[in-house]
């Protein structure tokens, strides 16, 4: 992870405030001059991976990550509306929760994606792992993301990556939440392909997974 | 003649060494497993709770029993339900609060004739009368800052918080009401002591400006009017940032997560709050015996000296995935390492 540059830092500042109006007061001053995508990238993508590490060690908390996600989610959504900006075509990336009904996690990393011009499948929440797989394989899913917070629900995700396998299917299974962090081996045992530890990092781990163009 | 559970305790909680380390192993679905039943099932009738904590005792030697089921037992006592499964705890169905502005019409449920509660006392009172004063028994509440994530949602509490602060406080005072009422009824059937759950006071779930404008003050408000000792668990949330609020709060002891460091907590805890911890929960399950062996006495080395440790999972809940062979390893290993006074810890390096 790079140092913020002074605009990333200026914009996280704002979202830790929860300060709307300030985090909109920036990006329209800096998207006035030029370069929505290009503004997404240099300071809101930075600023969520940054909450995300922040979070992670400690300096902050869940809630103050999750009212980033929202405020990032509705200012950056108006922009790129606004300049009728196109987000990328691929990867094609969906996100659900199995067995569980907890969706915080799924709805912080759904903001932070958004927030940072990629457009992800909600599945929702209370999956069965057979549900799951069956909708990736039907939207042809280059990325499937699992949030889960109780380990009944990390378990399943063996299944859901053993559907898409006997189905031939070469979409990559990233996981993420509690269980994966507090048992830092078990991202492997149920046979994802990654494990992201925050909001944050999932953009992070989407954004290299599109770099590798994945669905080639 | 050794001690019983409850004196050990107290000699703990007071911050002196008693015989050994008190522990408890908080597999609380395990016998269900045991006794062939689904979840649902073993839960939905006291007589098996109560067998099932006597059979916790007798297997692993608890110093603690509990006949608290799981945190969905709280939106099954507001009118919503739990949704089973067979290899965890339920989760709690629906939000019984689907729009902010319900929380003006809401009132708290009464805990007399409330079916979910009283089976709940049910079986506290008849493991009371099974065990005498020898084995203390936890009460549990869910705390006014932590049920609205049940009630409503995570993401839905936290747009309240920030958008409609009137309506928190009004919600926090009908969960207050609802909160002391369960816990004195809890003490009343027989528990000797009330757990405060409360995730929300934990720095990794929610600001230090949220604990403190709502979460000390709550908390301090609940405990003056519970007939009991209060300790405040955060299912695994980090909490060595907010112990001076802890023991502002009137706490007499917070758990120990394993995301943080034992040995730093012990150290602004001494002599002021008891400690209930650290084992990884879900790391659990994978241990081998060099493993149980090491992080048992990795724990007792950190925060056993002096007493005011009680050594436990740091969640409050051990999943089923982890098998009764690992369970009895960690009783024996407290009970072979946890012996006071604990000479070995200063020849040997930890």
């Amino acid at each position: 992870m790079t140092e913020l540059n002074k605009r990333a830092k200026q914009f996280m500042d704002a979202l830790l405030h929860i300060d709307a109006d300030r985090c909109s007061m920036l990006l329209d001053n800096l998207s006035s001059q030029g370069g929505d995508l290009r503004l997404v990238e240099d300071v809101v993508i930075p600023a969520l991976e940054q909450i995300g590490v922040s979070w992670e060690g400690g300096d902050i908390s869940l809630s103050q990550v999750y009212m980033a996600g929202r405020i990032c989610e509705r200012v950056v959504g108006r922009l790129l509306l606004e300049n009728t900006c196109s987000i990328y075509g691929r990867p094609r990336v969906g996100i659900g929760v199995i067995e569980d009904y907890h969706a915080l996690g799924k709805r912080m990393v759904i903001s932070a994606l958004r927030s940072s011009g990629y457009d992800l499948l909600d599945y929702g929440h209370g999956l069965k792992a057979d549900d799951l797989v069956e909708r990736a394989l039907k939207d042809q899913l280059d990325i499937l993301l699992i949030s889960c917070l109780m380990l009944t629900s990390a378990v399943c995700v063996k299944d859901v990556v053993a559907g898409l396998r006997r189905a031939g299917s070469r979409v990559v299974v990233v996981v993420g939440g509690a269980p994966f962090r507090l048992a830092p081996m078990l991202w492997k045992e149920v046979g994802a392909h990654c494990m992201g530890s925050n909001s944050g990092e999932a953009v992070r781990i989407v954004r290299t997974l599109m770099e590798d163009r994945i669905w080639e | 003649m050794g001690m019983t559970s409850s004196q050990r305790l107290q000699i703990a909680l007071s911050h002196r060494e008693p015989d050994r380390v008190p522990y408890v192993l908080s597999a609380n679905m395990h016998p269900a497993r045991q006794m062939g039943l689904t979840i649902k099932e073993y839960f939905s009738r006291p007589r098996n709770v109560v067998e099932g904590q006597l059979k916790l005792h007798r297997m692993f030697g608890n110093d603690i029993l509990c006949c608290y089921p799981f945190a969905a037992l709280e939106i099954l006592a507001w009118g919503g339900e739990a949704l089973y499964c067979d290899n965890g705890p339920p989760n709690a169905g629906a939000p019984i609060i689907r729009r902010a502005e319900e929380i003006s019409l809401l009132d708290p449920p009464e805990v007399a004739g409330n079916q979910p509660l009283q089976g709940v006392l049910q079986s506290t009172g008849r493991l009371k009368a099974a065990v005498g004063n020898d084995i203390p028994i936890a009460g549990v509440i869910i705390s006014p800052t932590s049920l609205p994530i049940m009630q409503m949602g995570f993401g839905p509490y936290l747009d309240l918080i920030h958008e409609r602060p009137d309506l928190l406080e009004r919600l926090l005072l009908i969960n207050t009401q609802y909160c002391v009422a369960w816990a004195n009824a809890q003490l009343k059937a027989g528990a000797a002591s009330i757990l405060y759950s409360d995730p929300a006071f934990s720095p990794a779930i929610m600001s230090r400006d949220f604990i403190l404008q709502y979460g000390l003050p709550t908390a301090v408000n609940v405990i003056s009017r519970i007939n009991g000792a209060v300790m405040i668990h955060m299912a695994s949330g980090t909490g060595v940032p907010v112990v001076n609020e802890i023991f502002r709060a009137g706490f007499v002891g917070m758990s120990a997560s394993a995301e943080e460091d034992l040995g730093a907590l012990k150290s602004l805890c001494r002599g002021k709050l008891t400690l209930v911890g650290d084992l990884n929960a879900l790391a659990m399950g994978s241990w081998r015996s060099e493993d149980i062996e090491s992080e048992v006495k990795r724990a007792i080395a950190l925060a056993g000296p002096g007493g005011g440790f009680v050594l436990s999972d740091n969640h409050g809940e051990i999943p089923l995935m982890v098998n009764e062979d690992i369970l009895l390893a960690v009783a024996d290993a407290v009970r072979r390492w946890g012996q006071y006074p604990l000479n070995w810890i200063n020849a040997e390096d930890v």
